[in-house]
C-alpha cells in the first residue's frame, strides 16, 4: 500500500540514520542532503538503494543527481509509488 | 614452497566437466565493401600483378567507417549460434580475440555479450593477434572440460583497416577486415586436440603497432595551455559504487557456496581495491563477519586495477595478516562491466 509523505519522510530519516549515523530528526523536507546533512554522493547511493528496498520503487542512477533535497526524494518516491 | 591447506579448513569443492569438448557451430562475417588491388595501389608504388605475385591477394573487404569490431563479431556470432542450435542464454563465456578494438578499456566482449542477449556471462578479450582465435579455442576447450563453462563463444575479429598505413608499400595490401566465430561446447567424443602453443617474445618487434599509445601524448598536448587531448579513463563513480556494492557483491556468496565453504572458514577477504568506501559498504552489505581480515592495501597503493588483488594478497601474506595455506575469498570487478569471485588456498 502506498505510504503518505510523512511516512516516507520518517522511513527516509530512518535509512539516513542507519547509513550515516545522522539523527533522524535532522532529516527534514527543506534540508539539502549534501549541504545540510553532509551526505556525499556515495553515501547518497547507499540511502537510495535502501530506499528502493524499503519503498518498493526504482530510482535510476540518472535520477539521483536530481534528488538534492529531502523533499525531492520524498516527492520522487511518492510519485513512483503511483 | 610447499604449503598444505590448514588442517581445520574444508577442502574446496571443484566442478567436474564433461570429458570432451567440440566446436558446435561456426559463423563468419565479411564487410560489404570490396577493396581491389587497383584501389590499394592508388597510395603505393605497386601493381595488381605485383601484389598477387607476392601475396596471392586479389581483393579484401573493408568495414564501413562506423562499423565496429563488435558489429562484425555480432554478425558472425549469430551465425555460429544458429548452427550450434543453442540460444544465447546458454553461453557461459564470451571470448573475443582482437587487437583492433580501439578502446584500451572496456573490453569488447562484454558489449558483444549484451548485444547477443546472453544472460551476462563472463566476457573478456584476448590479445594474441593472429593466433588469438586458436588461443581462444584452447581456452574454451579447457574451460568446458574443467566444468567452468557449458558453451563458450569464441570470436576472432579485426578491423585492420583502422590500423593500416595505406602508404606503406610493405603492408598496405595485406590486411582486411572481418569476423569469425565458434560455439564450443560439451561433446561425447574428443573434438579439439591438445593445443601446442607458445611465444617467441624475443622477436616482439617483428609485427607491431609502430608507436605505443603513450608515445602520442606529446603530439596531443596543447603548446599554449598544456592540456592533453588524451583519451584518459573516465568513471561514473556513483553508478559504479551502486553496481559493485549492491548489484554484484552478492556473487561472493555464490563463490563461497560453490567452493563448499562458509564465511566462518575464511581467513581473509581480498576484494579488488577499488575504493575504501566500496570495500566498507560491500562488507556491510554481504554481512561479512567483523573478525575476518579485509585487504585495505588501497590506502598506500591506490586502485591498480588487475594488479590490486594479487598485490593486496601478497602483502597480507608477507605481513602475516593472512596464513600460508589459509583460505582467501578474492573478488575482482571493474570496467566492462565484469566481475569474478573465487575462493583460493593461499600459498
Amino acid at each position: 500500500m502506498a505510504m503518505n509523505e510523512q511516512e516516507i519522510l520518517a522511513g527516509l530519516a530512518e535509512i539516513v540514520n542507519e547509513e550515516t549515523g545522522i539523527e533522524a530528526d535532522a532529516v527534514q523536507m527543506d534540508k539539502s542532503f549534501q549541504e545540510d546533512l553532509d551526505i556525499d554522493s556515495l553515501s547518497m547511493m547507499q540511502v537510495v538503494v535502501n530506499a528502493e528496498d524499503k519503498f518498493g520503487v526504482r530510482i535510476p542512477d540518472d535520477e539521483v543527481k536530481n534528488l538534492t533535497h529531502v523533499k525531492d526524494a520524498v516527492n520522487f518516491i511518492t510519485n513512483a509509488q503511483g | 614452497m610447499t604449503v598444505q591447506p590448514k588442517p581445520d579448513q574444508p577442502t574446496l569443492t571443484v566442478p567436474e566437466g564433461p570429458r570432451h569438448a567440440r566446436i558446435h557451430g561456426l559463423g563468419g562475417y565479411r564487410p560489404e565493401r570490396v577493396v581491389t588491388n587497383e584501389e590499394i595501389i592508388k597510395f603505393i608504388d605497386s601493381s595488381d600483378e605485383w601484389i598477387q605475385q607476392r601475396s596471392g591477394i586479389k581483393e579484401r573487404r573493408f568495414a564501413r567507417e562506423d562499423e565496429t569490431v563488435i558489429d562484425m563479431a555480432e554478425a558472425a556470432a549469430r551465425d555460429a549460434i544458429a548452427m550450434a542450435g543453442i540460444t544465447p542464454d546458454q553461453i557461459s563465456v564470451v571470448l573475443m580475440a582482437t587487437v583492433t578494438h580501439p578502446y584500451q578499456t572496456p573490453a569488447a566482449a562484454p558489449i558483444l555479450a549484451d548485444r547477443l542477449g546472453t544472460g551476462g556471462p563472463a566476457a573478456f578479450d584476448i590479445s594474441a593477434a593472429c593466433a588469438g582465435y586458436c588461443y581462444g579455442i584452447s581456452l574454451a576447450n579447457d574451460m568446458i572440460r574443467a566444468g567452468s563453462a557449458e558453451y563458450v563463444l569464441v570470436v576472432g575479429v579485426e578491423k585492420l583497416s583502422d590500423f593500416t598505413d595505406k602508404h606503406d608499400r610493405g603492408s598496405a595490401f595485406i590486411f582486411g577486415d572481418g569476423a569469425g566465430a565458434a560455439i564450443v561446447g560439451p561433446s561425447d567424443f574428443p573434438g579439439i586436440g591438445p593445443t601446442v602453443w607458445g611465444s617467441d617474445g624475443e622477436n616482439w618487434d617483428k609485427i607491431m603497432q609502430k608507436e605505443p599509445w603513450t608515445g602520442l601524448r606529446a603530439d596531443m598536448t596543447s603548446e599554449e595551455s598544456g592540456a592533453v587531448e588524451w583519451p584518459n579513463f573516465a568513471m561514473q563513480g556513483q553508478s559504479v559504487f551502486r553496481w559493485a556494492v549492491y548489484t554484484i557483491a552478492p556473487v561472493v556468496d555464490k563463490a563461497l557456496a560453490a567452493a563448499g565453504v562458509t564465511t566462518a572458514d575464511l581467513d581473509v577477504f581480498v576484494p579488488h581495491q577499488a575504493n575504501m568506501r566500496i570495500t566498507d559498504a560491500m562488507i556491510k552489505h554481504i554481512g561479512l563477519p567483523a573478525d575476518i581480515p579485509v585487504a585495505r592495501d588501497i590506502a598506500e597503493t591506490g586502485n591498480t586495477s588487475a594488479a590490486s588483488v594479487p598485490l593486496a594478497a601478497a602483502r597480507m601474506l608477507n605481513e602475516g595478516e593472512a596464513p600460508h595455506g589459509g583460505l582467501a575469498l578474492q573478488f575482482g570487478f571493474g570496467a566492462g562491466l565484469v566481475y569474478a569471485a573465487q575462493v583460493v588456498v593461499l600459498p
